[in-house]
């Protein structure tokens, strides 16, 4: 039974971290009967352990929800986003998909930088918005305030957003109503050659990789040849169908202004990237949909095995990896500190930590990783311009002209009383303020720009310490910069430790550079002699540290009792030695390259 | 022949850097205490795992605790007087009982002299009272030097005292005149101790607001004093132990030589046909009749090395050809070149063993060589 077109809701739920959304999605689908209960785990869709586990959605997912209001039937199709700024791009492309937007505020903390930047977006999509005010449940919970704070701050009737408990499922039902009420049907022309945007891709073992699709004109079904458009790839179509939450139903065909997947025995996701466009071989569009461009990434870094031999295991991992996040870029590189490993590209630094862990956690891997890096253009002296992301490529200081580096537009929300803390924060990391507004009596947005090397440390964590997790953030690359960059190299025992060189603004190199040094020396075990730690640009050492010879490791009591203890500690210590590196005749565990990467915490 | 150790998990006190198993006792559970020693040597049931075709001769014998004199002469005999019975023990075996200077007088020491002991150990620590005092040892410098006196008026001269280094407020001069006392009673052995913050004592826990030495401070300290007492012609021949010739443990010679024993008592440990095995840290559980428990098997080519490189006089390779049947593997000895070069170790034709100064980083060194 197929529903009309003016039956078909296609939405997004849109809200900051942790104000609720996937708490939201999975009691719609219970309300919906989308689900039966006993399959009904916590946040049906966040699937992965790490998702649930940090509770953000990494992935954007969708499901097809029916809902019966007045004996009338109605397809919901929800597609999820994923709620961190790293995944902007494929946040457009969900909402690109939708007529509207479910608009979450949590009833205690109000709007948030990422409720204002995802609002932006779906306005800028066009969206029809459906506020919700969730966590009224929370004592804390000031559902008035709020109301008031999305009428003065979004411009929408706070009056009509219903108020509810995701949590205990508290007047849920009410934004199915609005859903229905307030959202647009599709439109769209079922006759029109296919053009049908592609919001999502995974990779399955089975089917190969699963298209997650919104047509927008056209039909397609098995058996029609796609093509894609970006990348003119063509495959022949196997199945198409509609998303439940635990499961995937086919169909004969989808339509124009349904929601739904393909599957075409595509190898990999970057053959299906999101933002590209489906057509048909057979009657292709003549235009694709605007709005496709390749992610790149922005932060990268050197991943290396901790113990050699996982080399091939670490590319596998990689390799299968890449099968379903087509951001995730990689390529062998080799260190004459850490051996052979791979130089990877992110689209954030939660993305490279979330691609750090599940490579640690699903495919067990002992990892080391060279400090995170943007890109930096260096201009030399004979007009040729270089793309630096890895600081071991950074050429001889007396042949640049001049160097560049990525620049953010970055908004900081957080309640007043830390704007002082938030700025010194900011200068300390080269921002230049643009400006400040109170958005309600207990909010203000802090403007600044800032250098994006600054943030791909730790800012993140430093920001939410500072301000006892209250300030959130946002931020978008605008451009580059001309700066004063300088690149440190670090040297044990005289021999320079190419993993460990940084590229750094010149200003910051003096502190950076003892910090690293004392980190270093902390870190690195005693050796039968003594190691001098030092810190240089080019030949000139800016900082120094000693690790003292090793004069002490002895067990001096040794009996009948001991000799089994004392042999699993002799064990245990050469175990300790295969997870350092060894540089020339120093040898550096893993957890000095940790901790220079940490370089805020105290 | 092997070696057999009792552990007496009693002491008066508890010293605020030992990790050691022991308790306070009453009569009654000194009593029912040495009454399972007698039962396990009479009946065999706690070790009947691993004791079955075992060929129980002992030529020493040893008492380590806890305080084992806090047993008392007669327990100890009577212990002593059942191994005999139960066991084979070798005419001329060496007996040892070790004891706390205090609450010893000079008849418990007649008394064990006859009863076959002939080597005492005395816990002295240091003979600088303020220190003794820091370590919870309250016996002062005279009440030592009388229980040494009682000791070798008993007729036993086969003594050893133990002495700690690394302890707080310690210096060079205080060590020496630890030394000195040791050399000034003629003892012909002594035991010196790197003293090590073990989790779970109050040293541990108060380790910030101890004087304690530093590490390269402590390493001068253990070079002084192995040089003073090797000058004195007490010699090394262990990481911690010190002898005249012809006095060095025999005893604890078995651990480092990888030889067997039988330890009983609670958290005693075994070593007999191949097999470690250990008494759980439950007194209550050892009168009950509670067995030894599967440790790990001993005695491989690994752990023989890392015990010989204890001693002086390290591994000798026909030694080493002789029991594993095959000569050291070409990696050992091209490493202990290395270590050589370093002054860290001695290497001749005939063996291989550390310097003094390997001693002191030889965790590092054996992780390397093995």
């Amino acid at each position: 039974m197929k529903i009309p077109k003016k039956h078909i809701r296609n939405f997004s739920i849109i809200a900051h971290i942790d104000h609720g959304k996937s708490t939201l999605a999975d009691r719609l689908l219970e309300l919906t009967n989308s689900v039966a209960k006993r399959d009904m785990q916590q946040q049906i869709l966040d699937d992965m352990d790490l998702e649930r586990e940090r509770g953000i959605t990494i992935k954007a997912h969708a499901v097809t929800l029916y809902y019966t209001q007045d004996g009338e039937e109605y397809e919901l199709n929800l597609i999820d986003t994923p709620g961190h700024v790293d995944f902007n791009y494929e946040v457009s492309r969900s909402l690109a998909a939708c007529e509207g937007a479910v608009l979450i505020v949590d009833a205690t903390q109000g709007i948030e930088a990422q409720t204002l930047a995802n609002t932006y977006l779906a306005l800028d999509h066009d969206l029809e918005l459906v506020p919700v005010i969730n966590k009224i449940d929370l004592p804390a919970a000031d559902p008035d305030r709020v109301a008031l704070d999305i009428e003065e701050i979004i411009g929408l009737d706070g009056s009509l957003a219903p108020r509810v408990s995701a949590k205990t499922g508290e007047n849920v039902e009410e934004v199915l109503k609005q859903i229905v009420a307030l959202v647009p049907c599709p439109e769209g022309d079922d006759d029109a050659p296919l053009r049908a945007l592609v919001f999502d891709s995974v990779y399955d073992n089975y089917k190969g990789v699963i298209v997650y699709v919104r047509i927008m004109d056209g039909t397609i079904k098995p058996g029609d040849t796609m093509r894609m458009m970006a990348t003119g790839a063509e495959f022949t179509v196997v199945e198409v169908g509609k998303m439940a939450a635990t499961s995937l139903n086919p169909a004969k065909k989808l339509c124009a202004g349904e929601v739904g997947y393909i599957t075409a025995s595509i190898k990999t996701v970057r053959d299906a990237r999101v933002g590209d466009t489906v057509t048909t071989a057979e009657n292709p569009a003549a235009e694709p949909l605007a709005g496709y461009k390749k992610v790149n990434p922005m932060v990268f870094c050197g991943i290396y095995p901790a113990d050699g031999a996982d080399y091939e295991a670490l590319k596998e991992a990689l390799e299968k990896l890449q099968l379903n996040d087509a951001a995730l870029s990689f390529e062998p590189e080799t260190s004459g500190a850490l051996g052979f490993g791979f130089r990877c590209g992110f689209l954030g630094l939660l993305h490279l930590e979330i691609i750090q862990e599940r490579l640690e956690r699903e495919y067990d891997l002992d990892l080391v990783s060279t400090v995170p890096s943007v890109i930096y253009k260096i201009h030399m002296r004979n007009g040729e311009v270089l793309e630096i992301d890895n600081p071991t490529k950074y050429p001889d200081p007396a042949e640049i002209d001049f160097a560049e580096e990525p620049m953010t537009d970055a908004h900081i929300f957080s309640p007043p009383e830390f704007v002082g803390t938030i700025m010194d924060l900011c200068q300390e990391r080269r921002g230049n303020y643009k400006g400040m507004i109170y958005i309600s009596a207990d909010r203000v947005e802090i403007s600044y720009d800032l250098p994006l090397n600054e943030i791909i440390y730790d800012f993140f964590d430093a920001l939410k310490s500072r301000t006892k997790g209250y300030a959130s953030f946002d931020y978008e690359l605008k451009g580059y910069e001309q700066s004063n960059l300088v690149k440190l190299d670090v040297l044990l025992n005289g021999d320079a430790v190419d993993a460990l060189s940084f590229i750094i603004h010149s200003d910051k190199a003096y502190g950076r550079a003892r910090k690293i040094a004392e980190k270093l020396k902390d870190n690195i075990p005693r050796q039968m002699f003594e190691i001098p730690i030092q810190i240089a640009i080019g030949g000139k050492i800016i900082a120094r540290e000693t690790v003292k010879a090793l004069r002490k490791d002895v067990l001096a009591k040794c009996y009948g009792g001991d000799i089994t203890r004392k042999k699993k500690l002799l064990e245990k210590q050469k175990e300790g030695k295969k997870r350092m590196r060894s540089f020339g005749t120093v040898e550096v565990p893993q957890e000095a390259f940790m901790a220079i990467l940490k370089l805020d915490e105290q | 022949m092997k070696g057999l150790y009792f552990h007496i998990p009693f002491c008066r006190s508890k010293c605020p850097y030992c990790d050691f198993y022991s308790r306070l006792p009453d009569d009654a559970m000194l009593d029912a205490y040495t009454d399972a020693l007698c039962d396990e040597m009479s009946t065999g049931t706690r070790t009947a795992a691993f004791t079955e075709n075992a060929d129980l001769s002992f030529d020493t014998v040893y008492f380590g605790g806890g305080t084992p004199s806090v047993l008392g002469g007669e327990r100890l005999l009577r212990i002593l007087n059942e191994a005999k019975k139960a066991y084979r023990i070798a005419e001329n075996a060496e007996i040892t009982v070790e004891c706390n200077p205090s609450g010893v007088d000079e008849e418990f020491f007649r008394q064990l002299a006859h009863g076959g002991v002939n080597r005492i150990s005395l816990g002295l620590q240091s003979a600088v009272d303020a220190e003794r005092r820091q370590l919870g040892r309250f016996a002062d410098k005279k009440q030592v030097e009388k229980a040494l006196k009682n000791t070798q008026k008993s007729g036993i001269t086969n003594l050893s005292l133990d002495v700690m280094i690394g302890i707080p407020d310690q210096t060079i001069a205080s060590l020496d005149e630890t030394l000195q006392f040791c050399l000034s009673m003629g003892v012909p052995h002594i035991s010196a101790y790197m003293l090590a913050l073990e989790e779970n004592t109050v040293f541990y826990r108060r380790r910030d607001r101890l004087n304690l030495p530093d590490e390269d401070a402590v390493c001068e300290l253990y070079l002084h004093m192995a040089e003073t007492l090797t000058k004195n012609g007490i010699l090394q021949y262990e990481i911690s132990n010190f002898a005249k010739p012809g006095f060095p443990s025999r005893h604890n010679l078995k651990y480092w030589n990888c030889e067997e024993y039988l330890g009983l008592g609670p958290s005693a440990h075994s070593f007999l046909g191949g097999k470690r095995f250990f008494f759980p840290r439950d007194t209550d559980g050892f009168i009950k009749g509670d067995c030894a428990v599967f440790d790990a098997f001993g005695g491989d080519a690994e752990e023989y090395l890392m015990l010989r490189l204890r001693l002086t006089d390290g591994v000798r390779f026909a030694d080493y050809k002789e029991r594993f049947d095959s000569p050291l593997p070409d990696g050992f000895l091209k490493k202990a070149h290395a270590f050589a070069g370093q002054g860290l170790m001695t290497l001749t034709d005939e063996h291989a063993a550390l310097t003094r100064n390997g001693f002191l980083v030889s965790n590092y060194i054996v992780s390397e060589l093995l």
